[in-house]
């Protein structure tokens, strides 16, 4: 890519240099046309004016030939000799003829004007034929001297234009690098910022046509400002929330090395074994949300049932329902759709669902998992028999890390926050809703774009 | 010495009650900044493990409250933030010490014991009193040469008795001393191991102030 600058002085020294010659060519046309017309007019008049005088027979033609001594002919050196003349009788000897005239005849041509090429030299006649007295009056004018006259004139345009245009390209290049100092100095101001700071460029007064660049960068400052917040906040959360469960580990286990009875030892071993089996999960679920985020769901997927995927969330979750005498119970209900929308979004959304309703049913009880077609979206609903969610946490349950003082504590509050940003990412919506007779329902609604009818 | 623990994860809640008590300490364990204010409140305690990140709101809103009521409770901070403008955030509200997670029960035991003795104006970890040097850490004894083992709940009363000596301390009081909420109190456990610590130590080292309480002998 060449630099702005040169660009524009090639864009504007080329369209100088097209205007100026089309302006040339367009006086050398019109230049030409007048000369023609002058010069024809000229022409005409003057062998008339021949063929009149020698109708009065005040001038005698055969005499005239003999006294007139034929001169060599000569190219017209400048705009003298400009019109040669040459009176033809009609059987074809030659009557008289001006001094600057040819030996042969100016044209073969009939009355008229017409252009002939005599000894190499290009002529253009007008002829007059004068019945009366049986001659033919030639009159011609050298294209030389025509062209000549058009080319003085051209030479007049080039002249001035051959000296201007260096000239026009210097201040055109000075120009356009004064035209574009605030951009020189929004790149200075750029390339001198450090990496970490994301501040709006400064409010100096710019030229219009930047404006919209300074405002698209702040724009962009303020986006990546907010991502890199979004990152730090996550991080320490992240940290904050995998300390401490491994703090719990670490202490459960000094316990269980230290404890002076086997029951305390036992004790403290169980619990360290519960304590691994929630770290995994939150582990896993950090790595699911990241992986959700960064999921794309433009790509085609290839088609799988829902039913499909239900059961094999079901499947894998089934060792937690046994732990606690639960069970999963699954009613994909008719028509089951065909889901070509992205199954690891959908099956994270589901994992986490089924997980939450299983740890918040009491034990004994089931997670039912139905499936309807509800208007234009089929809607894949989670119920339990657990507490419920309380209405003061409703509002933030799907924030990251948000945990209701009112839960218990082994969730590590991104179960829901994944399943939010899963629906996000496929252009559905997670409903939340107290269950009748007790409970809570959650509802994937999946919109009909995620699925081709079965 | 009686902690009041402030932390919201179960597991390490349970563990922070059970590693201190296994240290020496009593135990209460609450999940809440609005349960740790009541429980702050009603008082009793010698210190406070906090944690940070509470459900409903930041542990330094609570300790922010306890110093605006003017205790000077000795205060440990507990939490996964660790960096160091935390470390001075945390020390400038109010704590007396910082511990990031995960961290070492042993470690934690020997700052509270640092704090706690600082708060009752002592430097060395023993405590001597009538040729009893009392070992802290390790929950020994040492009286003319021979070494004494005590129980948890021996040591505590003895404890709290050479905190003070001289003050007499009531039944209620070494109670309160030797129990969490979660336990019990038995009826005559204070005169039990009253009673097996003179056992050990000579029927005179302990003095009965008849309906009031138990003092160290000699005191002035």
């Amino acid at each position: 890519m060449i630099s702005m600058r040169a660009r524009l002085f090639l864009i504007l020294l080329v369209a100088t240099g097209a205007l100026w010659l089309s302006a040339i060519l367009w006086i050398q046309h019109s230049t030409r046309a007048e000369v023609e017309r002058v010069l024809d007019a000229r022409l005409s008049e003057a062998g008339r004016m021949v063929s009149s005088l020698i109708s009065d027979h005040r001038v005698d033609v055969a005499q005239a030939a003999v006294m007139v001594q034929p001169e060599p002919f000569t190219e017209p050196a400048d705009y003298v000799h400009q019109l040669s003349c040459q009176i033809w009788a009609l059987d074809g000897t030659l009557v008289g003829q001006s001094g600057s005239a040819p030996e042969q005849p100016l044209t073969q041509g009939d009355a008229g004007f017409s252009q002939s090429i005599v000894d190499g030299v290009e002529w253009r006649v007008y002829s007059v034929v004068n019945e009366d007295l049986g001659v033919r009056v030639m009159i011609g004018d050298s294209m030389r001297v025509r062209d000549r006259l058009v080319n003085d004139v051209t030479a007049g345009l080039l002249l001035p234009a051959a000296l201007i245009i260096p000239l026009l390209a210097g201040l055109i290049w000075i120009g356009v690098g004064r035209g574009l100092v605030p951009l020189d100095r929004m790149a200075q101001a750029l390339a001198a910022r450090p990496a970490t700071d994301l501040s709006p460029l400064p409010d100096a007064p710019v030229p219009r046509e930047i404006r919209p660049m300074t405002a698209a960068l702040n724009g962009l400052f303020r986006r990546v400002s907010a991502a890199r917040e979004h990152e730090r906040s996550f991080t320490a959360f992240a940290a904050h929330e995998l300390k401490t469960p491994l703090a719990g580990l670490k202490t459960q286990a000094q316990i269980a090395a230290m404890a002076p009875d086997e029951a305390t030892r036992r004790t403290a071993l169980a619990r360290l074994e519960r304590g691994v089996n929630r770290t995994d999960r939150m582990v896993r679920q950090l790595l699911d949300m990241a992986t959700v985020e960064a999921e794309a769901e433009s790509r085609e997927h290839p088609p799988v049932s829902l039913a499909g995927v239900i059961a094999e969330v079901a499947d894998d979750l089934a060792p937690l329902a046994q732990g606690r005498a639960q069970h999963i119970v699954q009613d994909a209900g008719a028509g089951c759709p065909l889901l070509t929308g992205n199954r690891f979004l959908v099956s994270a959304a589901l994992r986490n669902l089924i997980e939450n309703a299983l740890q918040a049913s009491p034990d004994g009880q089931e997670v039912r998992v139905s499936l309807r077609h509800e208007g234009a979206a089929w809607v894949c609903a989670v119920q339990d028999r657990g507490p419920g969610i309380a209405a003061a946490d409703r509002a933030r349950v799907t924030d990251r890390f948000y945990r209701g003082a009112g839960t218990q504590a082994d969730g590590s509050g991104l179960g829901l926050a994944i399943v939010a940003a899963a629906m996000e990412r496929i252009g559905g919506t997670l409903r939340l809703a107290p269950r009748e007779g007790g409970g809570e329902m959650a509802e994937l609604v999946l919109p009909d774009t995620a699925f081709r009818a079965a | 010495m009686r902690l009041l623990i402030v932390e919201d994860d179960e597991m390490l809640r349970d563990g922070l009650s059970v590693g201190l008590r296994l240290a020496g300490f009593t135990t209460d364990a609450v999940a809440t900044c609005a349960d740790a204010d009541a429980a702050l409140e009603s008082g009793g305690f010698d210190g406070m493990v906090l944690d940070l990140m509470l459900p409903d709101g930041s542990g330094l809103d609570v300790l922010g409250r306890l110093r605006a009521r003017g205790s000077r409770l000795p205060v440990l901070l507990l939490t996964a933030r660790d960096r160091s403008p935390d470390r001075v955030t945390g020390l400038d509200a109010g704590a007396d010490d910082y511990l990031g997670k995960p961290f070492d029960l042993p470690e934690l035991a020997a700052r509270l014991r640092a704090i706690l003795r600082r708060g009752e104006g002592r430097a060395a970890g023993l405590m001597e009193w009538n040729g009893l040097s009392l070992d802290l850490s390790r929950m020994e004894g040492r009286i003319a040469g021979r070494e004494l083992r005590f129980s948890r709940r021996e040591f505590t009363i003895l404890q709290a008795l050479m905190e003070r000596p001289g003050t007499i301390l009531g039944k209620p009081a070494l109670e309160e001393r030797l129990y969490g909420w979660q336990e019990d109190v038995e009826s005559n456990t204070v005169e039990v191991h009253v009673h097996n610590l003179r056992a050990k130590l000579g029927a005179s080292f302990i003095e009965t102030v008849r309906g009031v309480g138990y003092r160290l002998a000699g005191a002035p």
